[in-house]
């Protein structure tokens, strides 16, 4: 069984973003940046799966600059098996980056794509569901809960909605986006680390894929929110309840 | 000009307040560009929710109902989407944010090769084409942005756009024909686990009262948050916190992984204010903090921030609102 694990270069979510002085992009200086939080979930529950049915062989991919290869690093650090990455210098959009995974998929032929839900940078929350709509596959999103069944040709998953928690079973191949409560993922370990740099990492383009990574999507600027001001501080509840009556008209 | 396909939203047909939003967009480009908009219903047994969508300017209200529809999976509805919008030649196709659009809008759009676009905030004409701002990083960064294509798909933020103004007129209701047999069978629905509340929907309530880690146990978390919440009419809400030990269900979490919420009120009670959480709620007209420690970032957004224990200031905030 092999299984496909698309990771993410992004911001660590605990930086602070700033834009550049002209609006063009985000300020990359001094910028410390991690493996997309979703993406390392989804990467944790293939390990696991591996470790419950015995064998599997895990590819990580990701989609973007030489810089990239220290994300495909870490993914192998923790455990994957080898690693693509397909190097562009454009900024793919969520259907240029599907169609990019679409091609590797072809190629890879994987018992299931697992991804994480959305990237915490762009936060679009799209890809997973344009995979598996361009290979004609099933996809569930938002799983919060993982078992491969029929000697694993199908799935059984619990997925995370607005209205809580649904269960459904899909067959494989397929395509399954991770969100928060899937698993906490490991550490990476230092003999992993160390492993981890012997372990194939293949350098493809989207052109030797025979695809686009174009983008439909033009960024024509970024900016700031306009941001809240801090109001005042009560001393009392008392006080809170007189400013949310008479001053707010809110109660 | 614009045709639009308003995806309306219901949960067991009931309508969901948010599809007046998305079609408050659809107005919203009609009036800047021309153009019309349809809703299309997707479901089993929608003759109520169709109805409730007459009276919104709709140029048709558009139903696909099959019981193999009664589930909204997001392979079966993502094709009967795509199917609808080459059928009508529609060229914008725009939901309300959800995990129901989450699941199902971007499959739509990948079936007919089309950019989407989520998070979306204002839309503007400038010259022939539409310019759409969205929200990315965590609500620190707006985008202006424009897409490409014939068809475009975008997701909005129902409390950025206002529901339209209801019309004398009755919009025609209109069945699209489901080809049940055709449509992709990939999942199969087993059941839902959803806790019966009679709290409204945090995305459709006024007030929100959400609780943080400060809450120590689900029956804490009933008694404050829940009995502040009830006295109020309000929605309840969480922190990520509290959901990943367990006290609250996914369903509450409010964040930029969670739930986006604009109310005209909403307490944070024992919540610090974590970048990830305030992504989820600061675009709320007031917020009220209560937390113990005098430097907890949400004070740095708050309207109204009191320094105290939340289990001695929730319970006196409850008894003299009686009064
Ligand atoms: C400052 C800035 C400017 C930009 N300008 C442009 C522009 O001008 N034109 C343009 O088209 N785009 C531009 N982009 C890029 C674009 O906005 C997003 O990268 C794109 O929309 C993808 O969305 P997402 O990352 O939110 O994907 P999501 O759909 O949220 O991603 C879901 C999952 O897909 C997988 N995934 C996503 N991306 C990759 C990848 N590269 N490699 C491997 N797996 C991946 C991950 O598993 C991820 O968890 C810009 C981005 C930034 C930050
Ligand atoms: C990728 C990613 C996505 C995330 N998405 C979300 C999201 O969608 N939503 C979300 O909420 N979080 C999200 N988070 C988590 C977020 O970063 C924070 O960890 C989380 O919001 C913290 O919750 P909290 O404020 O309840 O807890 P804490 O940060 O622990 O804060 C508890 C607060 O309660 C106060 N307090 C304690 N006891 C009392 C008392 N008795 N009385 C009064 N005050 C008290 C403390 O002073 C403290 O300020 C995400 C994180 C990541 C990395």
């Amino acid at each position: 069984m092999k299984i496909l694990v698309p990771l993410k270069r992004v911001p660590d979510p605990d930086t602070k973003i700033r834009l550049k002085a002209d609006g063009s992009g985000i300020e990359t200086d001094g910028v410390k940046f991690a493996v997309n939080p979703f993406d390392s979930i989804a990467l944790e529950e293939a390990l696991r799966q591996r470790e419950k049915t015995g064998a599997a062989e895990i590819v990580v991919v990701t989609i973007g600059g030489e810089e990239c290869a220290e994300q495909l690093r870490t993914g192998l650090a923790m455990g994957a098996d080898r690693a693509i990455l397909v190097k562009t210098t454009a900024n793919p959009d969520s259907l240029a980056v599907a169609k990019v995974l679409a091609a590797v998929c072809r190629k890879e032929q994987p018992a299931f794509v697992i991804m994480g839900k959305q990237a915490i940078d762009d936060d679009s929350n799209q890809a997973g569901q344009m995979l598996a709509a361009l290979l004609g596959l099933g996809q569930i999103t938002f799983v919060s809960k993982l078992e491969l069944t029929d000697g694993n040709r199908r799935a059984r998953c619990s997925r995370e909605t607005d209205a809580g928690i649904e269960n459904l079973t899909i067959s494989l191949p397929a395509v399954l986006t991770a969100d928060l409560r899937l698993n906490e993922p490991r550490y990476v370990s230092l003999p992993g680390i160390m492993k981890a740099k012997k372990k194939p990492l293949e350098e493809l383009t989207p052109e030797s894929l025979g695809v686009s990574a174009a983008s439909r999507t033009r960024v024509l600027k970024l900016e700031r929110p306009a941001g809240r001001k801090a109001g005042v501080r009560v001393k009392t509840v008392d006080e809170l309840i007189a400013k949310l009556r008479h001053e707010a008209k809110v109660l | 000009m614009n045709r639009i396909l308003v995806i309306a939203e219901h949960d067991q047909g009931h309508l969901k307040l948010a599809t007046f939003a998305a079609a408050g967009f659809a107005q919203k480009v009609c009036a800047a560009a021309g153009g019309t908009f349809d809703f299309l219903l997707l479901g089993s047994g929608l003759a109520a929710a169709a109805e409730g969508l007459r009276r919104s300017g709709a140029a048709a209200v558009l139903v696909a109902d099959s019981t193999e529809l009664t589930q909204p999976l997001a392979d079966r509805c993502a094709q009967v989407i795509a199917d609808t919008v080459r059928a009508r030649a529609a060229t914008l196709v725009v939901a309300a944010t959800s995990t129901f659009s989450k699941d199902i809008l971007p499959r739509a759009a990948a079936l007919l090769d089309a950019g989407m676009l989520s998070d979306v905030i204002d839309v503007r004409r400038e010259g022939d084409d539409l310019t759409f701002r969205r929200v990315m990083f965590a609500g620190n960064v707006i985008a202006t942005v424009q897409l490409d294509g014939p068809i475009k798909c975008v997701a909005v933020r129902s409390a950025a756009f206002a529901a339209p103004a209801a019309t004398e007129a009755l919009s025609p209701v209109e069945a699209v024909a489901v080809d049940a047999a055709a449509l992709p069978k990939f999942a199969e629905f087993i059941s839902r686990e959803t806790k019966v509340s009679a709290r409204p929907d945090a995305t459709e309530a006024r007030i929100i009262v959400s609780g943080g880690r400060a809450l120590k146990n689900a029956a804490d978390f009933e008694r404050l948050v829940g009995g502040l919440a009830d006295q109020l009419g309000a929605a309840v809400g969480s922190s990520r916190a509290l959901v990943d030990s367990g006290i609250t269900p996914n369903s509450l979490q409010i964040g930029q992984t969670g739930k986006v919420v604009a109310p005209d009120l909403y307490f944070a009670l024992g919540i610090s204010g974590a970048i990830q959480h305030m992504a989820g709620m600061k675009d709320t007209k007031v917020i009220a903090a209560i937390n113990k420690d005098p430097d907890a970032p949400i004070f740095e957004i708050a309207d109204y921030g009191l320094v105290a224990d939340v289990y001695e200031a929730v319970p006196e905030l409850m008894q003299k609102l009686k009064t």
